[in-house]
Parts: C-alpha cells; sequence; structure tokens
C-alpha cells in the first residue's frame, strides 16, 4: 500500500497578535541577497529569514515538520530557493488557505507537499491549531488530523499532476517515467 | 462556449482542451533564465541530462539584468557558468549590456503577440501589454522547458475590469496602476488572468501597458491583458515583431469568473507606502515626507516614455542637496534612444546618478541597498519589508519620484 499520510509537528506562523500571515512574500522566505547560492543544502539557513518574528525558524525546525501559513503564500519572486530552503530543512509540508501561483508550482515541481486549506485560517486563530501539535494528513483523501487535539479538518486533495510528480519525486523523475511529456 | 484572451493562447500551444480550471501541457515559444536562476538551471541541467540536447536552442535564451555587471564574485561565476553552458549548446545570451529580460525578449522580437514565453523572472506576464503570454517559473520548470519545450499549466480563469473615466494629467499610467492594486488588492485577481477594458486601458502607450502589466503580480494574478490597442500603441509594438499585429480577443460568449467596474474619473497621483505595493494612497496624504533617495527604472517604468517623463520634470531643476537620485533605464536599446534625444544630458545635470540598464533598484546587486533609516521612493513594483534593504520604500510614477527628488519630499509634479 502506497504511502499518502504525512505526519509531523506544525509550525503555525502567526504574528503578534495572534493573526495567521498573509501575503508572506519569497523576500521573507529567502531573501534575494542569496540568490546567487544553487546548493540546496546552503540555503535552509536563510529560511524565513526576512519574516519578522520567524527569523530563528531554521534553528527550531526539525525534519518533517509542518507548516501552516496565511493565504497567498510566496507572493512575489519566482526563485526556486524560497521552496528549496524548506527542503533543504527536510520541512516535510506547508499548509495555507491559498498559495502564489508560481510557488505553487514551483513547490509542486521540487516535490515539496503544498496544500490548501481554506479552513486553517479560522482554525489557527482559534486555538485549534497551535505550534507544537503533531498533524496527520492524507494528501490523497483530504483529511487531516490534528492528533494533539483529536480534531479533524479537510484539505483540498492534490490535484493529478501535483499526486504524480510527487509520486515521482520531482518533475524531471516525473518527466522520465512519461515519455508522452519528456 | 467561448474562450477568454488566455484560453486562446494556451489552446494554440496544446493539444489538450484549454479551459478555467483544466491542467495541460502547454508549449513554450520561448524559454529563458537569467543570471538568477540561470545558474540553477545549469547545475539542474547537467545533473539530469547531461550532454542531452536542448528541446530547441534558437527557442532557448539567457538574459543577464539582475546584477549587471557582476558586482560579486558569486555572480561573476554564476554568470560564467551560464555562457560556458550556452556556448556548449549553441545558445543565446543577452549579456549584462542589454537589459532588463522581458524587455530585451520584447524589442528582439522573440516574444510575438499570442506566443507563450517562460523565464526566471516573476514580471515575466509584462508580456501580457503586447499579447504575449508570458509567465515567471522557478529554475525546475525552466530546467525541464530548457530539454523539452514544454511544461504543465493550470488554464486560469479570467476576471474582466473595466476601466471606467478617464485619465487626465498629472494622473499617469502607474497612478492607474496603484489606484487598481488598492482597490483590487491582492485578493480579487488571485490565481487570475485579467483583461482589462475600457478607455483608460485602451488609451495606454505600449510604455503603459507594461506598467499595468507588471503589477499584475503584485496583485497576486497570472497574467493581464488589454485586448483594444489604440493606433500608437500598436504601431509601437509593430517596431518589435516585425510583422503586423493581430492578437487574440475574448468570444463574446468567454465565461468570466468575475466583472468588476472601477471608476479613475478625476484619479490624483497616487503612491503605494511600505509595507505592501497595495498600501496606496493619493499623494496629497503622504505630502510632506521627507525622502533620501529616489529610483527611476524598473520592469514596469524603465521605458524611454518613463525617463522622458522624469527629465521633463528634472530639466533645469536639481535634486535637492543630501537627496540621490538613482535613474536605470530598461534596456541599451532604451539608453541610446535616451542619449539620442539629449535626455541623459537634462538627468545628468539635474544631479541623477545614471546607471547602465539593467533590473536595478528592485534587488541587491545593481545599484545598491537602502540603509536603515534611508526612506526610497520608487518607480519599482514592491516595497515589501527588506527587499531592498533596510530602509523604508515607496512607490510612484517616474514624475512622482522626480518631483519628490527635487523638494526632499513625497510631492507631486503639480507641487513644483
Amino acid at each position: 500500500m502506497e504511502k499518502t499520510t504525512l505526519r509531523g509537528r506544525i509550525w503555525v506562523l502567526l504574528d503578534r497578535s495572534g493573526k495567521l500571515i498573509e501575503d508572506i512574500d519569497t523576500d521573507q522566505i529567502y531573501h534575494n541577497a542569496f540568490l546567487h547560492i544553487t546548493e540546496v543544502s546552503e540555503m535552509g539557513k536563510y529560511a524565513l529569514g526576512n519574516l519578522e518574528g520567524w527569523k530563528d525558524f531554521p534553528a527550531k525546525a526539525a525534519p518533517g515538520d509542518i507548516l501552516v501559513a496565511g493565504r497567498n503564500f510566496g507572493a512575489g519572486s519566482s526563485r526556486q530557493q524560497a521552496v528549496d530552503c524548506f527542503i533543504s530543512l527536510k520541512v516535510g509540508a506547508i499548509l495555507a488557505p491559498s498559495f502564489a501561483s508560481i510557488y505553487f508550482r514551483n513547490a509542486v515541481n521540487s516535490g515539496l507537499p503544498v496544500l490548501k486549506s481554506p479552513r486553517i485560517e479560522r482554525l489557527a486563530e482559534g486555538g485549534e491549531l497551535e505550534s507544537g501539535d503533531e498533524l496527520e494528513v492524507d494528501f490523497l483523501s483530504g483529511q487531516a488530523l490534528n492528533v494533539s487535539k483529536n480534531m479533524s479538518f479537510a484539505v483540498e486533495p492534490m490535484s493529478t499532476v501535483q499526486k504524480e510528480i510527487f509520486r515521482a519525486g520531482n518533475l524531471f523523475a516525473f518527466g522520465r517515467s512519461s515519455n508522452r511529456k519528456a | 462556449m467561448g474562450k477568454t484572451v488566455v484560453e486562446k493562447i494556451i489552446q494554440a500551444h496544446t493539444r489538450d482542451e484549454a479551459r478555467a480550471g483544466r491542467i495541460v501541457w502547454m508549449d513554450l515559444d520561448i524559454r529563458s533564465a537569467r543570471d538568477f536562476g540561470g545558474p540553477n538551471v545549469v547545475k539542474h541541467y547537467e545533473r539530469e541530462y547531461g550532454d542531452e540536447l536542448l528541446a530547441d536552442r534558437t527557442k532557448t535564451f539567457f538574459t543577464f539584468d539582475l546584477c549587471a555587471p557582476a558586482c560579486t564574485l558569486r555572480y561573476a561565476d554564476n554568470q560564467q557558468a551560464c555562457r560556458d553552458f550556452a556556448l556548449k549548446h549553441g545558445i543565446k545570451v543577452y549579456d549584462v549590456d542589454q537589459g532588463i529580460g522581458t524587455h530585451v525578449l520584447m524589442e528582439e522580437g522573440l516574444a510575438q503577440p499570442n506566443s507563450t514565453v517562460a523565464g526566471t523572472d516573476s514580471h515575466m506576464n509584462i508580456l501580457g501589454a503586447m499579447g504575449s503570454f508570458g509567465q515567471g517559473m522557478g529554475d525546475v520548470d525552466m530546467t525541464f522547458a530548457f530539454r523539452t519545450g514544454r511544461t504543465w499549466f493550470e488554464v486560469p480563469e479570467t476576471t474582466r475590469v473595466i476601466i471606467k473615466g478617464a485619465l487626465k494629467k498629472p494622473a499617469s499610467a502607474k497612478d492607474l496602476t496603484l489606484f487598481l492594486l488598492k482597490e483590487l488588492g491582492t485578493k480579487r485577481l488571485a490565481l487570475k488572468a485579467a483583461e482589462f477594458y475600457g478607455q483608460a486601458a485602451a488609451g495606454l502607450s505600449l510604455a503603459g501597458r507594461l506598467t499595468l502589466c507588471s503589477l499584475i503580480t503584485e496583485m497576486a494574478g497570472i497574467v493581464g491583458f488589454v485586448p483594444e490597442y489604440n493606433d500608437a500603441a500598436r504601431k509601437e509594438i509593430e517596431r518589435f515583431t516585425g510583422a503586423p499585429f493581430s492578437p487574440f480577443v475574448a468570444d463574446e460568449d468567454a465565461p468570466y469568473a468575475e466583472t468588476i467596474e472601477i471608476n479613475v474619473q478625476g484619479l490624483s497621483p497616487q503612491v503605494a507606502a511600505p509595507p505592501s505595493p497595495a498600501n496606496v494612497k493619493p499623494v496629497a496624504d503622504l505630502r510632506g515626507v521627507r525622502i533620501n533617495s529616489g529610483f527611476i527604472g524598473s520592469c514596469t517604468n524603465g521605458r524611454t516614455e518613463d525617463l522622458a517623463g522624469a527629465a521633463r520634470i528634472l530639466k533645469g531643476r536639481k535634486v535637492k542637496a543630501g537627496v540621490m537620485l538613482k535613474v536605470v533605464p530598461a534596456t541599451r536599446r532604451v539608453y541610446q534612444e535616451l542619449l539620442a534625444r539629449g535626455i541623459l544630458r537634462d538627468l545628468f545635470e539635474s544631479g541623477a546618478i545614471i546607471v547602465n540598464p539593467g533590473c536595478g533598484g528592485c534587488a541587491e546587486g545593481h545599484v545598491g541597498l537602502t540603509g536603515k533609516g534611508e526612506v526610497q521612493i520608487s518607480t519599482g513594483n514592491r516595497n515589501f519589508a527588506g527587499k531592498q534593504g533596510k530602509g523604508e520604500t515607496y512607490l510612484a510614477s517616474p514624475a512622482v519620484v522626480a518631483a519628490s527628488c527635487v523638494l526632499g519630499q513625497i510631492a507631486s509634479p503639480e507641487d513644483l
């Protein structure tokens, strides 16, 4: 049986007033001062390095952790590094009500699960999703469970292409496995 | 059911059915990478494909515009890695002397109406100004596209924006665009294409269209089109495309997600205050905010017409003592036009620093950053916290930036 479930500790990107931060842009995720870096392993230490209140994220993050962010996550630049910095830290997934279009496809192409859930804003701001909680998400069925609080909610299941690229590992592997495309 | 502009362009590049919401495999007529993203493409390509040939070397380009010429060793190394790759694969490099890649692709006739153009620039969609579906993509997409000539794409829904009223001086295309950004925010056009109609849109020059279409990214949209072209704009575009111009128009029964009407009658100059491009206010609300520096240029406002407009205000005047004004033409061709028309002299004599073509003040690399406490007024497109350094950035039109630099505070050209 293929693994379709992710499990990890969540980080809820709240601002000081307890609101889920919206419109987090790629310069807040990965600043343009580091765009010259081409080695993924060097990118992790700059993740969220320009986001007020979250600059210590790389020191706190552990493999498999899941980020929960506000709508339009990844606004701005086309830089793949804003995805790769999380891959470098082995972040397991990112959940947001919506993602900026280029960011979303960059994440899909790199095999980082990005999952949309319009409900998480209310859940995060209502204290039903808190940093440190253990989350389990089935990205095929769209079922998510906050294990720590025994509270379930829905995320949008991955699209066919997202699922296929994720299964293959990334866009390159997917292209090779599917002669029609590559 | 009919099709929108973006659906028609995508349909012309796929065997799948191009309907909003569907994911299709789309051919890309032009694939490009910059000195940002480009070296990552080279690295991916060599790891994934080794010596395999590109899908089509005549449709593949590098454009260097971010750090031009390289001012750090890392950028120098990265640009050279791209040049070596280009030499090996026989592809053309628009090098550090040429200017902003999106504008170069337009001027060189590589971006054509109804074409699909992708590159490592989130403002690639400014090519919507000439009826081309430009799209910014990351280095994984671009590597894949270098090799295969295509990628997957979710066909976006389209929102129709009808702009009511006429744009009157001193309001410019940038003021119109900032006002639309204020009205539309980052939600109304999110993940959608836009078609702009109405006299204020159809009346725009090519430079004005580029300004409008460049800020679709800041509205969280995919691409914007102005399907009605005036004769002057059409002629300007044909100068580059070298062929008569027949861009797709939407069918009468094309499906729209929404139709929005926005009235711009009597619009005054606008400024986006930090920390967000959508935080737009009339100049009147910000008049008197002291500034330390100004920047005129970028893909949004770096055309000849933009810099000429600033020069008209600066001619015979001086940038206020203690204020630094940086001017960056979008491309070498623009630089040449400014030179021929004596505009660079006017800018120089006003005290402006004139820099070689490129992306200029929007990111680290070309004309420097803002320091802590520095207040900058810029014709660029982003003012997110920390993007251009530790200072604060206000976004405005070339005319407002010029007037503000003369007075040392945020001002409208009418204040002079």
